[in-house]
């Protein structure tokens, strides 16, 4: 099977055309990686072109999206969801939402417990706990660094200098998902044709709006 | 694919529209005379999430654009009975707009060009506001071209869709629509506010106040506007009612608001046509659905001799339909397309009809 996977849930766009044989571990064929927080809309869609001529694939030929759907800041990470969702609707085939952060964690590893991160902007991180074997066990969460679960871990992965922690576990790659860490989360769920799960964002925060209060008088009393 | 790109296309456009708060997908087919027909023209609206904040959330916007945005441009598909392998382009609103609301929209169309292999239009709101005209009263000459909603109000020299629109004059404080809605909110009314005014003036007495036409005075700009003073001038009026203890003639004074508005509007509108010897006046925009504008408009322009055209209020609205008919105009004129590239901007200049509009490969996937 061919597989696109694309990721915009954190300052990188990330794109790549990935072989997954029915048995064999997947092969990445193509990958664009730009580390640009600001021009996602921009990149987006030129990386994944750029990534299918460099696997010498076609639209066509794809059989699989795979996407990461968070969490991430809000307006870049809609843009890799949108892009999959409508890819997905114009070749007619099956889009799989992902974690971003278990993507980071698939490709850290497993072996001992590991905290995934990921930077939300305004002082705050996504994380996610991983144990040893790998599993998730707690979050995604919305935080500020001071409340992280640092000392449970004995390793960190995901974007680490956003952090001021009083304790840091050893730091670990990779800092963004990769294509292949995307596509390594729902590898078995892709060979088995199993049908994905609703396409939908991991916000982990309501929309920032406030209900206005009584309206004010443009005259004095 | 029909026809030849550069020498002048027929085809089918899909049109894409996430500006604000309506997520909109027309479908429009432009045969070789160059005929447009509108195929379909689906919608999605999220104004109902914004209403009790007062105006348009811009996140809660973006996350119902995400939502709906493939279930709308599979409606519309399936409303015009056309296949994915029959759409000849897609056109999108590359600005202006809310940032986060037109990414959705334009990294959308993007994929669906890619994937298709077909050309991309990243196109001026605005100019499609002028375009969707078209749809309902055919070619259209040259013509000045008022756009008045809750986020525009300009006067536009038009001399054709596919080169670049001159700014006459805009507003200089709020939108022709923001006024609409802050006015409605301090009558008690809802939001959006244009629809609750325009009805309920229609009891009330538009000669009952006179409130302030700004920028009317022989020094002012001859062709801006300015709404700020109208709106504080009917809060005092409302607010010194209410101190005096007396009952609030809510339609009277959305009816005097209304009239002030409209008067201003179409006095400019119809001053600049006589101005530049052009005698087809437009109005578009979510404000030319309302009801005394267009009235006030049809009865001045037949007195000045100006030709007056507004698209039904279904398609002065935002929506797709008047993308996709920009597009079926760039795709007819043989216009090389936009690159996958380009950014959303939301203060794209009115001059610019066409963003990233280039003859190179990198337009296609
Ligand atoms: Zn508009």
């Amino acid at each position: 099977m061919l597989v696109l996977a694309l990721d915009t849930a954190s300052a990188a766009v990330t794109a790549g055309v990935l072989r997954l044989p029915p048995v064999d571990a997947p092969e990445v064929l193509a990958e664009r990686v730009t580390v640009s927080p600001r021009a996602h809309g921009e990149l987006l869609m030129p990386s994944v072109c750029s990534a299918l001529a460099g696997a010498e694939v076609s639209m066509g030929e794809l059989d699989v999206v795979v996407c990461g759907a968070g969490p991430g800041p809000f307006t870049g990470l809609r843009v890799g969801m949108v892009t999959a969702a409508a890819l997905g609707d114009a070749l007619s085939i099956p889009v799989y939402p992902v974690c971003s952060l278990d993507a980071i964690a698939y490709r850290a590893g497993a072996g001992s417990p590991l905290l995934v991160i990921s930077d939300a902007r305004r002082r705050q991180v996504y994380w996610a706990r991983y144990d040893e074997s790998g599993a998730r066990v707690e979050g995604p969460h919305l935080d500020r660094p001071g409340d992280l679960p640092v000392t449970s871990v004995s390793r960190i992965a995901g974007v680490a200098d956003v952090l001021e922690l009083p304790v840091v576990p050893r730091v670990v790659p990779p800092g963004h998902p990769d294509p292949a860490g995307l596509l390594a989360v729902v590898a078995a769920a892709v060979r088995a044709h199993t049908p994905p799960g609703p396409l939908t964002p991991m916000y982990l925060a309501r929309p920032d709006a406030r209900e206005p209060g009584p309206r004010k008088r443009v005259t004095s009393v | 694919m029909t026809g030849t790109i550069g020498t002048g296309t027929t085809g089918i456009v899909l049109g894409i529209e996430s500006s604000c708060d309506e997520t909109g997908v027309g479908v429009v087919q432009v045969s070789s005379g160059g005929t447009l027909t509108l195929l379909a023209d689906e919608i999605a609206s999220s104004v109902d999430e914004h209403a009790r904040f007062g105006g348009v959330v811009p996140e809660v916007a973006a996350r119902a654009h995400l939502q709906a945005m493939v279930p709308t441009v599979r409606r519309a598909l399936s409303r015009a009975g056309v296949r994915p392998a029959e759409v000849d382009a897609v056109a999108v609103t590359a600005g202006p707009g809310l940032a986060g609301a037109l990414l959705i929209g334009l990294a959308a169309a993007k994929a669906y060009a890619a994937a298709w292999n077909i050309p991309l239009y990243g196109v001026n709101h605005l100019t499609a506001h002028v375009a969707v005209d078209t749809l309902e009263h055919g070619p259209l000459p040259a013509a000045v071209a008022l756009l008045v909603s809750g986020g525009h109000s300009s006067l536009l020299q038009v001399s054709s869709l596919v080169t670049p629109l001159y700014p006459l004059g805009a507003t200089v404080d709020d939108a022709a629509g923001e006024a609409f809605d802050k006015v409605a909110r301090v009558l008690g009314l809802g939001f959006p506010g244009g629809p609750f005014i325009d009805r309920t003036a229609q009891e009330g007495d538009p000669d009952s106040v006179r409130f302030p036409r700004g920028l009317s005075g022989p020094g002012d700009a001859r062709y801006d506007f300015s709404f700020s003073g109208l709106k504080t001038a009917v809060a005092r009026h409302v607010e010194a009612q209410q101190r005096h203890g007396i009952t609030v003639p809510v339609a009277d004074v959305a009816a005097a608001f209304q009239e002030a508005v409209v008067d201003v509007l179409t006095t400019k509108a119809i001053r600049a046509a006589t101005d530049r010897g052009i005698d087809t006046l437009l109005i578009g925009g979510g404000v030319a659905a309302n009801s005394r504008l267009r009235a006030v408009a049809a009865h001045r322009c037949a007195a000045a001799g100006v030709h007056l055209r507004v698209p039904r209020p279904r398609l002065c609205t935002d929506n797709g339909a008047m993308v996709a008919a920009l597009g079926a105009h760039l795709l007819a004129a043989g216009v090389p397309p936009s690159s996958l590239d380009i950014p959303a901007d939301p203060g794209l200049p009115i001059t610019t009809s066409l963003v990233g509009s280039s003859s190179s490969t990198t337009n296609r996937c």
